[in-house]
């Protein structure tokens, strides 16, 4: 038979190989090492860190190719690199290169608001963020291959990533004990996709993997995330804004691998530096937050 | 039978429910001592160097070692890597296996693949007459075998992407992503073997 290739089976088995793992965001090739030598299993690639993006403002775009491309000469992992919400050329030029996987993000300024890509156009596989079940499932329905829930990037502050992987793990939760005649209700009212509703009660968990983002930046907070439930973790500005990165990577590396051993965390919590400065995501107005980005 | 997935990185969950659905019991291992008891260990897919990495820092890397001398071990994709003796770049290896492997040998996601291979040993072994269908991701080769290292698969290029050595189980695809049991039941005729 011929080989085949851009497949679901594909798409989707990467990202299982990213779980029980730290994905790291990094902004240029020495960076992309430093993760790497911390024992990240893929880093995302990008111009700015979301903390440095809402510091700047303006329009937040793709990231110049020949800064990704360097990144991807650096290591040996899976690259990841971010295009605009809805901007499809973006995308097209992200998987020209040979980026491993897109991350169609909040993070930049959308260029649609109303429409994402669609996603199973492509070869390369999309993860994109969501805040509950129905805008994982309707990112799934699009074609992406792994789900993140999105917290708020560039705060420093777990406490929208907890509200978000709380709310989609307590849907998958919910559905396990309705009857099939409630599932096209549960449907209309989370404007999920209902073939992908029956799919999670069925499966008990999401279809793809499900990592967590936007504010983890301690071990602790790694873990949290993953005792709540979800596959892996991103983490953005949380390692490069903080004191010492090499060493709060490699911390929280071991955070996600040893999540529910307290004894190990308390050890790889020890002597981390600073932390970065953080933003107090309840107190930030709502048009300054990004998760609300993504139709 | 207690089998053992190394669980530091990557989709071990998988192997843990191939295994449970042909009936075994299973452990997840992140430290040494989870090694107490077990009849085999499998090596997941994954990112080899965040294996590695997290092996030296719990002190797995000897434990695993005497481990696979005596007891058969099974690693897929990242987990062939790491048992491997030689991947031409510096990461921990076990070097339990006389095998060359290259990483990410087909070049990048977009070039990863699904294709059938027909593997005789696995056909004989488990009385079954259909290729298996084998899931490449991001892939390594296995590009020499030297002792007394059996090929077990090779594409149609020659590029050999399953072997086994005694109790040692090799292959460059993810058996774990699949509904085909058959490579799982194949490996634990061999931790069978092995504990006898």
């Amino acid at each position: 038979m011929e080989a085949m290739t851009g497949t679901w089976t594909e798409k989707k088995g990467l990202a299982q190989m990213l779980k029980g793992g730290v994905i790291m965001d990094v902004v240029n090739a020495e960076q992309a090492r430093i993760a790497e030598d911390a024992g990240a299993c893929a880093v995302m690639a990008l111009e700015r860190v979301p903390a440095d993006i809402r510091a700047d403002g303006g329009v937040a775009r793709m990231s110049d190719p020949d800064m990704i491309l360097k990144i991807m000469d650096a290591v040996s992992i899976p690259v990841m690199a971010k295009c605009r919400i809805g901007h499809f050329v973006e995308a097209q030029i992200l998987e020209s290169i040979g980026v491993d996987y897109i991350d169609e993000s909040e993070v930049l300024t959308p260029a649609d608001e109303e429409h994402h890509i669609l996603k199973h156009n492509f070869k390369v596989p999309f993860v994109c963020g969501c805040r509950n079940i129905g805008e994982a499932l309707r990112r799934i329905g699009e074609g992406a291959a792994m789900i993140r829930t999105k917290g708020e990037a560039g705060t420093g502050d777990v406490v929208e990533a907890v509200r978000h992987a709380r709310s989609v793990i307590g849907s998958i939760r919910a559905l396990q004990v309705m009857n099939d005649e409630e599932l096209m209700t549960f449907a209309k009212n989370n404007g999920a996709p209902y073939e992908l509703v029956k799919e999670v009660k069925t499966l008990g968990r999401m279809p793809v993997v499900n990592f967590a983002a936007g504010g983890v930046a301690t071990p602790a907070d790694a873990a949290l995330m993953m005792q709540l439930g979800v596959d892996g973790v991103f983490v953005g500005s949380g390692i490069f804004k903080s004191g010492d990165p090499a060493r709060r990577a490699a911390a929280i590396v071991k955070s996600v691998t040893h999540f529910q051993d307290a004894s190990i965390l308390a050890e790889v919590s020890k002597n981390l530096g600073e932390a970065m400065v953080g933003r107090n995501a309840a107190h930030m107005p709502e048009g300054e937050k990004l998760a609300v980005r993504g139709w | 039978m207690k089998i053992g997935v190394l669980a530091l990185q990557g989709d071990f969950s998988e192997h843990i429910s191939m295994l449970k659905k042909i009936g075994v019991e299973t452990a997840e291992v992140r430290l040494p001592k989870h090694l107490d008891g077990l009849d085999g260990l499998i090596m997941p897919g994954g990112e080899s160097t965040t294996i590695g990495k997290l092996a030296v820092a719990y002190s797995l890397m000897e434990p695993l070692r005497e481990f696979g001398k005596l007891h058969a071990v099974w690693g897929t994709c990242a987990g062939a890597i790491f048992l491997s003796k030689d991947i031409g770049r510096d990461q921990p290896l076990l070097e339990l296996m006389d095998i060359k492997v290259r990483r990410n040998a087909f070049g990048r996601q977009v070039d990863s693949f699904e294709t059938n291979l027909e593997i005789d040993e696995l056909m004989k072994a488990t009385g079954t007459e259909h290729p298996y269908h084998a899931v490449f991701i991001r892939a390594p080769i296995i590009e020499s075998v030297s002792g007394n290292v059996k090929v077990l698969s090779a594409l149609e290029d020659g590029r050999i992407v399953a072997a086994q050595q005694g109790h040692l189980l090799a292959t460059s695809f993810h058996p774990e992503l699949t509904g085909d049991t058959r490579f799982h039941e194949y490996f634990i005729s061999l931790a069978s073997a092995s504990a006898s």
